[in-house]
């Protein structure tokens, strides 16, 4: 189909996605953004976040860690270090993970290393319980 | 007769050691494979990676960044990638003897030197040989990415910092499933990213970078060393599930060399104690003939 997209997720441990797709949102570290085909090329780093796309009319959630897209007018490639899909997260996990970190933050100095890590743990966490509490 | 049981009492106990080399062959065939597809699929992530990195690195002048920071190297790091598990052949002794060497090197270059080990066995042998930063054991059971991330995490801050001002890895590197090669790799500074590859210009795009060209390169610079990492990690693990294999590979052979030439002294031991036995008889009978 003409206004059709190719994405690709491309994940350390496998192609977590390969299709094309109506319409795709990206967490970007300069904002959420979305594509349709035709768009400008565009190299963008990502936040932890959440990541979804419109398939057949069909929304898809994915929680995604660090890493960056690659836009052209038809292709997308998601270059990610994780890509967890909405049905795959523990959600009770992340929960447990997300309470953890957030009393580990109020324990310790902004200055510190350690609070950029635990950050990103949170961060991770809240896309977690955010995706898994999307339906497909 | 004595010696007759104790000789089939010696072919049951190698069978045994042999069912168990066997079986460990087959479990490491089987994890080999494990390993050998993940560095299949890990493959995509890594060029494509690369590809925009160089590509990248291409357009932003990249040496100012801390992780490229060339300095005087007067102390020195280096990751020690051994395996967790032992009974792999000279898989570990090797690496763990190019370690020694190298920090024997360095040392004597007056460099101060210290460790981090990844895998229980680096860690158990220079657990009070050499100074040890902080080391990760057991970590090769189950891992995936995260666990380059937390390594990078122990290293990338410190260097930064300019606590120390090398960073070596030391790991076995995979070239086939028979042959590991111990090598030894600079990780920090970084070379150069970008300077020795061409690009077709027909290929590069011209970009929107977000946020700017500079600050991506920044952020990638990380992942890239998640990426070294990570790779070193499933080598490892390759390596160390092939060279299992062929560990308990000859050792189902020694096995079987062994049970063939202590049946063959079985045989030889019972075919004497019946001829002694014959003779016995025969001379019964002589004795008895005469009389």
């Amino acid at each position: 189909m003409a206004d059709e997209l190719m994405v690709e997720i491309v994940t350390p441990e496998k192609i977590a996605f390969s299709g094309s797709v109506e319409e795709i949102t990206i967490p970007g570290s300069d904002g959420e953004f979305g594509v349709l085909r035709g768009h400008a090329p565009l190299l963008s780093s990502l936040e932890i976040g959440v990541l979804s796309f419109t398939k057949d009319g069909k929304r898809t959630f994915y929680a995604v860690n660090t890493g960056y897209a690659e836009v052209t007018s038809s292709k997308v490639t998601i270059l990610v270090e994780t890509a967890e899909r909405s049905d795959m997260i523990d959600k009770a996990r992340a929960q447990k993970a997300k309470d953890n970190a957030e009393s580990q933050l109020t324990k310790i100095d902004r200055g510190d290393y350690d609070y950029e890590l635990l950050r990103a743990a949170l961060a991770r966490a809240i896309a977690r319980i955010s995706v898994s509490e999307k339906t497909m | 007769m004595a010696a007759l049981k104790d000789i089939k009492r010696k072919v049951q106990a190698v069978s045994k050691t042999k069912q168990i080399t066997k079986a460990m062959n087959m479990v490491a065939a089987s994890k080999f494979k494990n390993s050998q597809v993940r560095m299949e699929n890990f493959r995509p992530y890594a060029t494509r990676f690369m590809d925009v990195l160089n590509s990248l690195a291409l357009r932003v002048e990249s040496d100012t960044h801390p992780l490229l920071a060339v300095r005087d190297p007067n102390r020195i790091r280096a990751i020690c990638m051994t395996s967790d598990r032992g009974l792999c052949g000279g898989f570990n002794t090797n690496l763990i003897k190019l370690t020694e060497r190298f920090i024997k090197e360095k040392t004597g270059e007056g460099k101060d030197v210290s460790l981090i080990p990844v895998g229980r066995k680096g860690r158990d042998y220079f657990r009070k040989k050499a100074s040890i930063i902080n080391d990760r054991a057991d970590v090769f059971g189950k891992f995936d990415i995260s666990l380059a991330v937390k390594i990078s995490d122990d290293i990338i801050p410190p260097f930064v910092k300019g606590d120390y001002d090398e960073l070596y890895i030391i790991y076995n590197e995979f070239v086939n499933v028979s042959v590991q090669r111990p090598v030894v790799v600079r990780l920090f500074p970084l070379p150069s990213i970008g300077k020795d590859v061409d690009i077709d210009p027909e290929k590069r795009l011209d970009y929107i970078y977000e946020p700017s060209d500079e600050v991506l390169l920044e952020r990638l610079l990380p992942m890239y060393i998640h990426v070294l990492i990570f790779r070193a990690l499933l080598e490892t693990s390759a390596g160390e599930n092939g060279a299992r294999m062929a560990a308990m590979d000859n050792a189902t052979r020694n096995c079987e060399d062994l049970i063939s030439s202590l049946t063959l002294k079985y045989n030889k031991a019972r075919q004497a104690a019946i001829t002694a036995e014959l003779m016995d008889i025969v001379g019964g009978t002589e004795a008895l003939a005469k009389g």
